[in-house]
């Protein structure tokens, strides 16, 4: 683990400000168990909700009898697709999932009715007592054969294609790889299961208490659905137990809306933990095919791939993600000529939607593994051929958009390539591959080390009108910030406050609770955007409120505004004739409001072309894993990583993102896999979908951050918490790869892949 | 609810309440709990009855409470006494499920994960049972009879288990996803009767029951030089692999496929063999 020293003599005499290490005020909380989640909001009038959900991948319901259901004593209203007021279905970015299923199921899970009940006890034999009669039909559950099979939703088995065609069609390089890989769904497995509290207000509306990534789009949906202006739907951020982009989609948003305003009584709904691997997205499996051609000197000359991602029974973001995949299929590498045909597609498997890399984790996987294969065709090393094809300032992507920010992929690659490793050779059983398990003894490991290059967008892409909104009010040297940014663990709770008193020099910050009702949207936290985006907000919010603080005490006081600056919680004159404390000028509030936007974006034309995107961010791992080849088993022994950051603003909180984030990728890598099976899931609970433990999650070294600041960005920073969930899963493949000389194309890299890879 | 201090209250509210259900640790009950899957009537704590906790030596035998726990397996002298049941305990779940989770419970679960178990069917242990009405015993094959079945009668609990102080090693090995904290995949116990002049192997998660490779055990019998603690003759060694993978019937499911189920046993059967016989040639 990397060593952060908090700088206590420093952070004792003034608040953490811009590059210091702020400690998250949640965190000691979060680990003793007093932090406040949304599964444990309480109104003492509340009742319980619950959801009764299709137990088939694929059906007609023929009828709903509820009676029953309401016969059960304690029973306060069970609700199904007819009492729907408004839009009977939401969506992202393409209105297609029903709020309850009315004629038809699309997937394992899929809620169908929801009941308000006394008693969790009471719901629980509510749901029991509903009959629902199912025309079971056959599921599609091929992505391969989704686009020949019957559509089975009205707006079709097709939920995007893009065909990127990129410089001459025609070359051919000297030197051919291809490759098949394929991607296992992988969920995020938050801790904190969805939950939440609808409480219905007197003026006919709803005040909903919720853990989500976007509080705004939730409100417009769960307004078109309940028929209500949106003003009447009031969201307010709880206690978010982790998000990874599973909780960017509606899950019991409008179940709770609807029941607290049937019953007119409170309502609280938490999904169990098996529930939970029903009720949201997961990342989207994919199969991959790739052509790469190179001259014999290395250069990359053609990248050729077929894409195809199960996107399940709805949209969701979809569309968003093949984009993703599509655009960054050849890596952060320079490839003059491209044919990339991305495609997701509708079946009856569990939806898909967003998750941290979303659809560039899909992709690097095929890339370096495609990069590493090309390596070996021309007896070069790995990391060199990569450096000959690095992506730098004023290169073109495969879309054709010129790279006008930083990308020090060079750079990046060089500092986690040669920085020493601190590996050693296991000396007790239990940090064998194995472990606990006492499988192997030191002759059956086998070392194996690779390195992998990743890169994605940062902040929403082809030209979605992206701001975010922020408040800034200064009354009595006080600073209170109003921003409705989700804060799901990513940092902002921090960042608010560092940014706040590096622009008006004030030490006391005061965050207030993010809500639809007092600020407009911050937009989503996800695709990297928010410390961009509301940090960019914040940051031109404080400066309006400094440039108005300073007019108006210039004015007052005959001086000349260009001669005054805020230091330290004063305001003072550079000629040092005049000095005025903060508290005193601000008895009087000063406030701003501002709405930030990054620079516009154009949409993919026909050929995948267009300057569609803000920001990128780069990565690299190096991974050093150890393998039991006979039982296919794996110890991740190492991973070191440089990140292109842009500028450091919090470095503790960089530090816990980079972890987190390769956590996540070494998941991928060895174990995390949601089995789908006709279907249907095979293992949700966390008994079965395994995530890494301390004994799995290697330390992480961290070669370099490289602080090259970002034009347009907030200080300069670039938002850092998807590439390490990116490169690092290709890193530690590869380097099973290289420990055991087996191809292994399926990820997660299964047991059974190595032990019986001959078989 | 009746939460007993002595075997006797326990019994005795057994005998009330047959079909009361028994609560130990609660690492397996509450999970069944709270997913809805287990309805009671009355449950009988067991956590606090002194009778079941710990375990004592009887001559060459030791019993050991059915309220002992994970961690109490991996302290002190047993460790040394039955190290493969040591070492299966400290394969089981967390440190929490450790200090919770008790034999009796798994033993009582009868799953074919249990880790347990491969460890007490090589041991040839016995389950002490007790009921109001007095106490009878039963070999672990007879006791477990199926996926998560057992002979247990209404009525009755367990109290101890009864294995034999061996003086030759003994192993543990389990196959897992994860390198920690994960029900197995395949497991396997090995224990050298030195006195006796045996080897006997019990395996996990790969039938419904836990199976003893009995074939694998007679012929590796008699290919080891007791005095040079080693199989001389490699070939034998690979047949023992063989032997035990016949034992196994596994399954596909979720977590393995019984292909690779099959082979990991025999990779474990050779492994744990040249652990215990490390003079043997490679
Ligand atoms: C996170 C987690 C990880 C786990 N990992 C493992 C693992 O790696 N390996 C493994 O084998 N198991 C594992 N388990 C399962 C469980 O911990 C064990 O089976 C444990 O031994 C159960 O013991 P307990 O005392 O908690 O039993 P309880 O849950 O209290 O009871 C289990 C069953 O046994 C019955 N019972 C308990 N005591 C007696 C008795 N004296 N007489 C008769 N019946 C009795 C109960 O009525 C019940 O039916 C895990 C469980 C969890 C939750």
């Amino acid at each position: 683990m990397t060593d952060v020293r908090i700088d206590d003599t420093r952070t004792g005499e003034r608040a953490p400000r811009i590059g210091d290490s702020a400690p998250r005020p949640d965190g000691i909380p979060k680990v003793d168990g007093s932090f406040t989640f949304s599964s444990d909001l309480w109104h003492d009038r509340m009742i319980w909700g619950g959801t009764l959900r299709s137990p088939h991948p694929s059906a007609r319901i023929r009828s709903i009898d509820i009676g029953p259901a309401i016969a059960v004593t304690g029973v306060h209203a069970v609700l199904t697709a007819a009492d729907v007021p408004g839009n009977p279905n939401f969506g992202l970015e393409h209105v297609d999932q029903p709020v309850l299923a009315s004629d038809v199921v699309r997937y394992e899970g899929e809620p169908v009715a929801i009941v308000a009940a006394d008693h969790p006890e009471a719901v629980r034999l509510a749901l029991e007592a509903i009959v629902v009669d199912y025309e079971v039909t056959p599921p599609l559950v091929d992505p391969a054969l989704a686009e020949s099979s019957d559509p089975i939703h009205p707006d079709g088995n097709l939920i995007r294609r893009i065909h990127l065609r990129h410089g001459d069609q025609d070359v051919v390089g000297d030197v051919i790889v291809e490759g098949t890989y394929e991607v296992g769904m992988q969920d995020q497995a938050f801790l904190g299961p969805e939950s939440g509290l609808a409480v219905p207000a007197e003026d006919g509306g709803v005040e909903l208490y919720i853990a989500t990534q976007w509080l705004h789009a939730d409100r417009d949906q769960v307004a078109a659905c309940l028929g209500l202006a949106p003003e009447l739907v009031r969201l307010t951020l709880s206690g978010v137990g982790g998000a990874f982009g599973a909780r960017e989609d509606l899950s019991l948003h409008a179940h709770l809306c609807l029941l607290a305003l049937r019953t007119r009584r409170p309502v609280k709904m938490v999904y169990s933990r098996e529930e939970s691997f029903h009720g949201h997205v997961h990342r989207h499996p994919a199969r991959m095919w790739y052509r790469h051609h190179a001259d014999r000197a290395g250069n990359l000359v053609r990248v050729e791939a077929r894409l195809l991602l199960d996107g399940g029974a709805y949209a969701s973001s979809s569309g968003a993600v093949i984009a993703n995949a599509t655009c960054f299929a050849g890596g952060p590498y320079r490839i003059p000529s491209a044919d990339i045909d991305g495609v997701v597609v509708r079946t009856n498997n569990p939806p898909c939607g967003a998750m941290r890399g979303f659809g560039a984790v899909q992709t690097c996987i095929g890339h370096e593994a495609q990069m590493d294969r090309l390596a070996a065709a021309l007896g070069m090393d790995p990391v060199e051929l990569r450096l000959r094809n690095v992506l730098a300032p004023g290169d073109r992507l495969l879309t054709g958009q010129v790279i006008t920010g930083t990308a020090p992929v060079a750079e990046v690659l060089r500092t986690c390539t040669d920085h020493p490793s601190a590996a050693t050779l296991p000396d007790d059983t239990m940090s064998l591959p194995g472990g606990a398990g006492r499988t192997a003894d030191p002759e059956h490991v086998h070392r194996g080390e690779a390195v992998a290059l990743g890169f994605k967008n940062l902040m929403f892409s082809e030209g979605f009108d992206d701001f975010s909104s922020a408040i800034c009010r200064l009354e009595a040297g006080v600073a209170t910030i109003t921003c409705a940014c989700a804060e799901v663990g990513q940092g902002f709770v921090t960042l608010a406050q560092q940014i706040t008193r590096e622009v008006l020099g004030v030490d006391e910050v005061v965050l207030a609770p993010a809500a639809t009702a007092t600020v407009g949207s911050a937009g989503s936290t996800s695709a990297s955007r928010q410390t961009w985006m509301s940090g960019g907000a914040v940051q031109a919010a404080c400066e309006e409120v400094r440039v108005r603080l300073i007019a108006r005490v210039a004015d007052e006081n005959g001086i000349d505004p260009d001669e005054l600056v805020m230091v330290d919680g004063r305001v003072v004159s550079l000629a040092g004739d005049f000095e005025a404390d903060l508290a005193s000028v601000t008895a009087e509030a000063v406030e701003a409001e501002v709405e930030f936007r990054h620079a516009p974006t154009s949409p993919l034309d026909e050929n995948g072309q267009g300057d569609a995107h803000v920001s990128f961010a780069f990565s690299a791992h190096r991974a050093i894993v150890d393998v039991d080849r006979d039982l296919g088993l794996v110890k991740v022994v190492e991973l070191t990583t440089s990140q292109d950051v842009g500028r450091l603003l919090n470095p503790l909180q960089a530090i816990g993102q980079i972890e987190g984030g390769a956590a996540q990728g070494v998941g991928l890598a060895v174990m995390e896999e949601v089995q789908v099976l006709d279907g249907r899931i095979r293992n949700a609970s966390f008994t079965d979908y395994l995530v890494p433990t301390a004994l799995d999650m290697p330390p992480v070294e961290i070669a370099a951050l490289i602080e090259q600041p970002e034009p347009g960005a907030p200080f300069g920073a670039k938002g850092i918490g998807e590439p390490p969930s990116i490169s690092s899963t290709a890193a530690v493949v590869a380097a099973i790869r290289a420990a055991t000389d087996l191809d292994l194309t399926h990820v997660p890299v299964r047991p059974t892949d190595i032990a019986l890879a001959g078989a | 609810m009746t939460i007993a201090r002595t075997l006797d209250d326990a019994c005795a509210a057994l005998a009330e309440h047959p079909d009361a259900l028994l609560l130990a640790g609660g690492t397996d009950l509450m999970v069944g709990v709270n997913r809805g899957q287990v309805r009671f009537d009355h449950v009988v704590v067991l956590d606090r009855v002194d009778e079941l906790r710990g375990w004592r030596r009887d001559g060459d035998e030791l019993v050991l409470g059915a309220g002992l726990t994970y961690a109490e397996m991996g302290r002190g002298e047993l460790p040394t006494l039955v190290p493969a049941l040591a070492q299966a305990a400290r394969t089981v779940g967390s440190p929490q499920i450790r200090n919770a989770g008790t034999l009796g419970g798994n033993i009582a679960t009868s799953s074919p994960a249990g880790d347990t178990l491969p460890v007490l069917a090589a041991l040839d242990a016995t389950i002490v049972l007790r009921t109001s009405n007095g106490t009878r015993r039963l070999a672990l094959d007879r006791f477990v009879t199926g996926v998560k079945q057992n002979a247990l009668e209404p009525g009755e609990l367990i109290e101890a288990v009864r294995v034999p102080v061996l003086d030759g090693p003994q192993e543990f090995l389990k196959v897992g996803t994860r390198n920690a904290m994960v029900i197995s995949v395949a497991s396997l116990a090995l224990v050298v009767d030195g006195a006796g002049r045996n080897v006997r192997v019990g395996l996990g998660s790969v039938a419904p029951v836990p199976v003893r490779a009995v074939e694998a055990e007679a012929h590796i019998g008699g290919c080891i030089d007791w005095d040079a603690a080693s199989v001389p003759d490699i070939a034998a060694v690979d047949r023992f692999a063989e032997l035990v993978v016949e034992a196994a019937h596994p399954i596909d499911d979720h977590r393995g496929s019984a292909a690779y189920r099959n082979h990991a046993v025999g990779v474990l059967a050779r492994r744990a063999l040249l652990r215990a016989f490390p003079g043997s040639a490679p």
